[in-house]
């Protein structure tokens, strides 16, 4: 068998934290995130369950007909259940930051914008944080901007927010009463130090942290033999570097 | 003969002032891109760009070309191919005014002036450095017993109406209603706009009203104030349902523009031959 990609094994993360779902929805510049919507969506049908995918910037994995605003209604009404946030940076606290580096005045690096985010990670019930890059610029003590607050006032309507943070080094989940994060599964090429060396912010470790679980042949073979060509559809570069399809 | 007003390209490009407020429809509705070259080579100024929600190409070409002021966006990327280059240089060496925003409050901005009503609440966003740097944004109180919690603060979003919008439709009927299919913010965006200008693959000898089905994809005739044939008018972007993206392209303008030199060079080519 050919040699498990990175991506593969994220891609599979994700997909384990899906399973309870009845709706998820994909953004933007989500590849992962999305070839692991699907993978779900597959292993649902397997075991005769119905799981609802819908992906942004797809016209085919699509169930929209009402235009762009249409994912944001259909979250506020609490009909999506798993959604993908990333952040130029991400803090402690599970503010996310997708607009830039520096103060926002003068700012120094600036990135694409906030998206959806500054709704949607109010009233969808579980966001999963997704940032591959593992590092004190990445994993920051404080974001320079905040696109969406990691948690709010309690007279504030949000039935949503942050449960997890996964990143191509480790996967940790929120603790909203804390405020804080817990590690619960690292890389197998990865020690606690190291990730304690390359995150920002200061986190708990779950007494039983574990490895990335490995997965097993059977979705590996779903994954190369079907998920990349649908992936190919909306993700076409992503589908060529990872899978040559 | 048609029931529309049939433009040239350039008479369309006429339609648009500097200084306008100009919709901006998202990668996946329909990029005039024919259209934005020659209102680059006309040398329009101080356009204020309002993204729904977002732009790729389109918007960064035009801030490059010193054709705008302001934008109004949730985002400006260019997806697959990186950080949008002279969008981001721009903002960082403060040559234009960025508004930013979040998708659902440019949608409601703009239904709120297809309702003719002067504001439009929306949940979340309270707590954002979004909402802190929106001075035209205010939150109030719920003041509804009805619904939600009383002391809920809830943000309030100003209508917004544009000047001018122009977007690329693969088609359009005798009449002049404008098949749009399922990308109803084209619709949001035209009911909102003073002036709507679209730019079209073909135009059928047929009404698209005459049947059920074709009618609920149209953009009514009644919005539209002109119409021009353009074809492959949205290369290299994609066209939903007739063509896709020209990535080949797209990577080698994400490329060039990374310098406003390299940037320069390739827009020399890309409007002149």
């Amino acid at each position: 068998m050919i040699e498990l990609k990175r991506e593969e094994l994220l891609i599979s993360q994700l997909a384990d934290l899906l399973i309870n779902d009845k709706h998820i929805a994909v953004g933007a510049a989500s590849p992962i995130p999305g070839a692991a919507a699907l993978l779900a969506k597959e292993e649902a049908k397997i075991q005769n369950n119905r799981l609802r995918v819908t992906i942004l910037h797809s016209n085919k994995y699509n169930n929209f007909t009402d235009g762009a605003r249409e994912l944001f209604d259909c979250a506020a009404q609490g009909r999506i259940d798993t959604f993908f946030l990333g952040g130029v940076q991400i803090d402690g606290e599970a503010n996310i930051n997708l607009v830039g580096t520096g103060s926002y005045e003068n700012i120094q690096k600036r990135f694409p914008g906030s998206f959806g985010s500054a709704l949607m990670y109010f009233v969808v019930p579980q966001i999963i944080l997704f940032r591959e890059e593992h590092s004190p610029r990445t994993l920051v003590n404080k974001v320079d901007f905040i696109s969406a607050p990691g948690f709010s006032d309690e007279n504030i309507y949000r039935p949503g927010g942050p449960k997890f943070l996964l990143t191509n080094r480790a996967l940790f989940k929120f603790n909203k009463q804390k405020k804080r994060f817990c590690l619960l599964k690292i890389h197998n090429n990865e020690s606690l130090e190291n990730v304690i060396k390359l995150t920002g912010f200061k986190f708990d470790v779950d007494d039983n942290l574990t490895n990335m679980s490995i997965p097993n042949e059977n979705r590996i073979n779903i994954l190369r033999s079907k998920i990349s060509y649908m992936v190919s559809e909306f993700y076409p570069e992503f589908a060529d570097r990872i899978w040559g399809v | 003969m048609n029931q529309f007003n049939e433009l040239s390209l350039s008479e369309i490009v006429d339609e648009v002032k500097d200084g306008d407020l100009i919709g901006i429809p998202a990668d996946y509705s329909g990029v005039p891109m024919e259209f934005t070259k020659e209102l680059i080579k006309k040398g329009i100024k101080d356009l204020r760009l309002y993204c729904l929600p977002l732009t790729t190409i389109q918007g960064d070409m035009l801030i490059g070309s010193g054709c705008v002021s302001q934008i109004e966006a949730a985002a400006v990327t260019l997806g697959e191919f990186g950080l949008a280059p002279r969008f981001s240089e721009a903002v960082e060496t403060g040559k234009i005014v960025i508004k930013d925003s979040t998708c659902p409050a440019l949608h409601a901005q703009l239904q709120a002036t297809e309702k003719s009503v002067p504001f439009m609440p929306l949940r979340g966003v309270i707590g954002s450095d979004i909402q802190k740097y929106r001075k035209d944004w205010q939150v109030i109180e719920n003041p509804m017993k009805s619904s939600g919690n009383k002391d809920e603060p809830i943000l309030l979003l100003p209508a917004v109406q544009l000047d001018v919008l122009i977007f690329h439709a693969p088609c359009v009927d005798k009449n002049g209603n404008i098949q749009i299919g399922r990308r109803r913010e084209l619709a949001t965006l035209a009911h909102a706009s003073k002036n709507v200008f679209v730019t079209t693959e073909q135009i059928l000898d047929i009404d698209l009203f005459d049947d059920e089905l074709s009618a609920a994809t149209c953009l009514p005739a009644l919005y539209i104030d002109g119409i021009s044939v353009v074809k492959n008018g949205a290369w290299p972007c994609a066209l939903p349902g007739v063509y896709g993206a020209d990535n080949d392209e797209i990577k080698k303008y994400s490329i060039a523009a990374k310098t406003q030199k390299g940037f320069e060079d390739y827009m020399k080519k890309y409007l002149f031959n």
